[in-house]
């Protein structure tokens, strides 16, 4: 059984309506891409699992979202809280201001197994120190006694990493976890959460904008744009066949040897506004192959093969 | 930030240098006034009344023959004891209250909101004064009359502070890490904005010695015989021609205090880089 599974949320924001049911499920130990240019919704899909919408005025105005044994949509905010960093954490986008600048950052990881897990401080430490280790901090007991600024970006997002994991949570939503650190640091950050995640069965929701990461990291993978899902397959069929063209352009976007310089394709044009959403499929001004049915009629997911696609050529073709 | 090194900023300016040194001069002075001042502060001595400044009385005598100097030193206590208690009441409320709107909005903070602009747009001076009308005049009255006349700049600082640092990631996070509105509050909101709210603080301290001190001149403050600068003063408005030192030493007490202050809460904000902080942000 599906550890998350959302089922058509729609999360609206005053009167805009940014995530138009969105469908997703991720099984235990899974660890599942969520991709898409900014602005398509992924954070807002890792913020209204998290049931942090209303922090930014937002609600989910339709649809359900099942975790365990839980209903999220109708949790009372106290049942939410004990759920939110014991049994899913977030790692959130920008390691350089998720942590309090004005706090040891030893402290902070201590806290959340002080919170969830009932221990005292110095077992909480003790605990801390450990997992710092597991996640190669070298000096961890040096580190631990660290204020963030102290410490180098790569660092910093570990220790966000140690925070979210301290708890042995069963799912961790990484939001764009390596987008503010050094091409050099990004692939080890994701080597030691993927690994982290394998070794201890945690399910883990990547959210990313990098094909490439998807490729070396995911299970499998669920491609947004403009607030609706565009894709969803294993990571191997959608790299063998990419059914959306949204998807091939994403996928046309990871550079790769033998390039040649001017090579690397981008996607013309920008993902639309919440506020002018395309009729029809919401890619078709930027889809090359758009046919007139696509200004029109929104396309609807099936499947097709072993995943599903929202395009209406997939379904002629197919 | 290493609280040590901006400490040692501060001193190593000539600025926070003087400063301080005077305020620990004054601090000293006040603690210590009943050993170091050479008379009692209210002992009479009719017969050297009005007395100019000599060996025996450094700074002369006043109107009832009284040291001037033990009752300068005497009254540091009752300035700094009025400026500080008061002060620091008026912060820790403050800071509860700006926190309180700042962090939860809705109609607390509206309600919050019109009140300080309310008592905004009066002169502190105004509302010690009405305050003081109510309670009647003595000491514990000018305290909680100056308390209430600087709560709103407490509450109105704390809650832009609070209600900048509400979004950035590392609240978001600690909430998302499952942390309730009392461990975000005073885990991480209180003490990301604390500092502003200190400096502050001590530069209203030397406004709330000033305010005791008109207090005191206008009769309201302490009541004789406690020696209090602005009291000295208003008596020695009488004897202006005759004697001028019984006004000039408490006015100049007054203002080296107040000037000592200001000077170690402006080194201070350099040191503790609130400007260029201000500043990016």
């Amino acid at each position: 059984m599906a550890l998350l599974s959302v089922s058509d949320i729609s999360v609206s924001i005053g009167r805009l309506t940014p995530l138009d049911r969105i469908a997703f499920s991720i099984d235990p130990g899974e660890i599942v891409g969520v991709v898409g240019e900014s602005g398509s919704g992924k954070s807002l899909t890792a913020m209204a699992v998290m049931g942090l919408l209303p922090l930014i005025g937002g609600k989910i105005s339709g649809g359900s979202v099942h975790f365990a044994e839980f209903e999220l949509t109708t949790l009372t905010e106290a049942r939410y809280r004990a759920l939110r960093g014991r049994r899913v954490a977030l790692i959130s986008q920008n390691p350089m201001t998720s942590l309090d600048p004005v706090r040891r950052v030893g402290e902070q990881i201590d806290q959340v197994s002080m919170m969830h897990l009932g221990l005292g401080k110095v077992e909480a430490r003790a605990r801390s120190v450990e997992m710092m280790q597991q996640l190669r901090i070298p000096e961890a007991k040096i580190v631990h006694g660290n204020y963030p600024h102290q410490l180098s970006g790569g660092m910093k997002q570990r220790i966000v990493i140690a925070m979210a994991l301290v708890a042995n949570p069963e799912l961790i939503i990484a939001d764009e976890p390596t987008t503010a650190l050094d091409v050099t640091i990004q692939a080890q950050i994701i080597q030691i959460m993927t690994e982290m995640a394998r070794a201890r069965n945690v399910a883990l929701m990547l959210i990313t904008h990098d094909m490439g990461v998807v490729a070396q990291a995911c299970d499998r993978v669920v491609v947004l744009y403009a607030g609706r899902v565009a894709e969803m397959n294993t990571v191997d069929a959608i790299f063998a066949d990419p059914k959306h063209p949204y998807t091939k352009s994403l996928i046309g976007c990871i550079p790769v040897e033998g390039l040649p310089p001017g090579g690397l394709k981008g996607i013309a044009g920008n993902v639309p506004g919440v506020l002018n959403y395309p009729k029809g499929c919401r890619f078709h001004p930027r889809c090359t192959r758009a046919i007139a049915r696509c200004g029109d009629e929104v396309p609807l997911l099936r499947a097709s093969g072993a995943g599903t696609v929202a395009c209406h050529l997939a379904e002629v073709s197919a | 930030m290493d609280k040590d090194s901006a400490l040692m900023r501060l001193l190593r300016t000539p600025r926070g240098a003087i400063s301080a040194v005077v305020l620990g001069v004054i601090v000293i002075a006040a603690v210590l006034a009943p050993v170091i001042a050479p008379y009692g502060y209210a002992i009479q001595n009719l017969r050297l009344a009005n007395m100019e400044p000599s060996a025996a009385h450094w700074l002369g005598t006043d109107e009832f023959g009284r040291d001037l100097l033990s009752r300068i030193i005497h009254g540091a206590r009752t300035s700094l004891a009025v400026g500080v208690t008061s002060i620091t009441i008026s912060m820790v409320c403050g800071m509860a209250l700006g926190a309180a709107a700042g962090y939860f909005g809705g109609a607390f903070d509206r309600a919050v909101t019109v009140v300080v602009d309310l008592s905004w747009s009066f002169p502190e001076i105004l509302l010690a004064l009405i305050l003081i009308a109510i309670l009647g005049p003595g000491l514990a009255s000018t305290m909680i009359a100056i308390s209430v006349a600087y709560l709103a700049q407490f509450t109105r600082l704390t809650r832009a502070q609070v209600m900048a640092l509400k979004s950035e990631t590392y609240i978001e996070a600690t909430i998302a890490m499952g942390a309730g509105s009392g461990h975000v509050l005073f885990r991480h909101l209180l003490p990301n904005a604390i500092t502003p709210v200190i400096v502050a603080g001590m530069l209203a301290t030397g406004d709330a010695i000033i305010l005791e001190a008109t207090l005191g001149f206008f009769g309201l403050g302490a009541q004789p015989p406690t020696p209090s600068w602005g009291a000295m003063m208003s008596s020695g408005t009488a004897q202006i021609f005759i004697a001028p030192w019984i006004i000039i030493f408490p006015g100049l007490a007054i203002a080296i205090t107040v000037i000592a202050i200001n000077l170690f809460g402006d080194a201070l904000i350099d040191a503790l880089d609130i400007r260029k902080r201000l500043r990016e942000n």
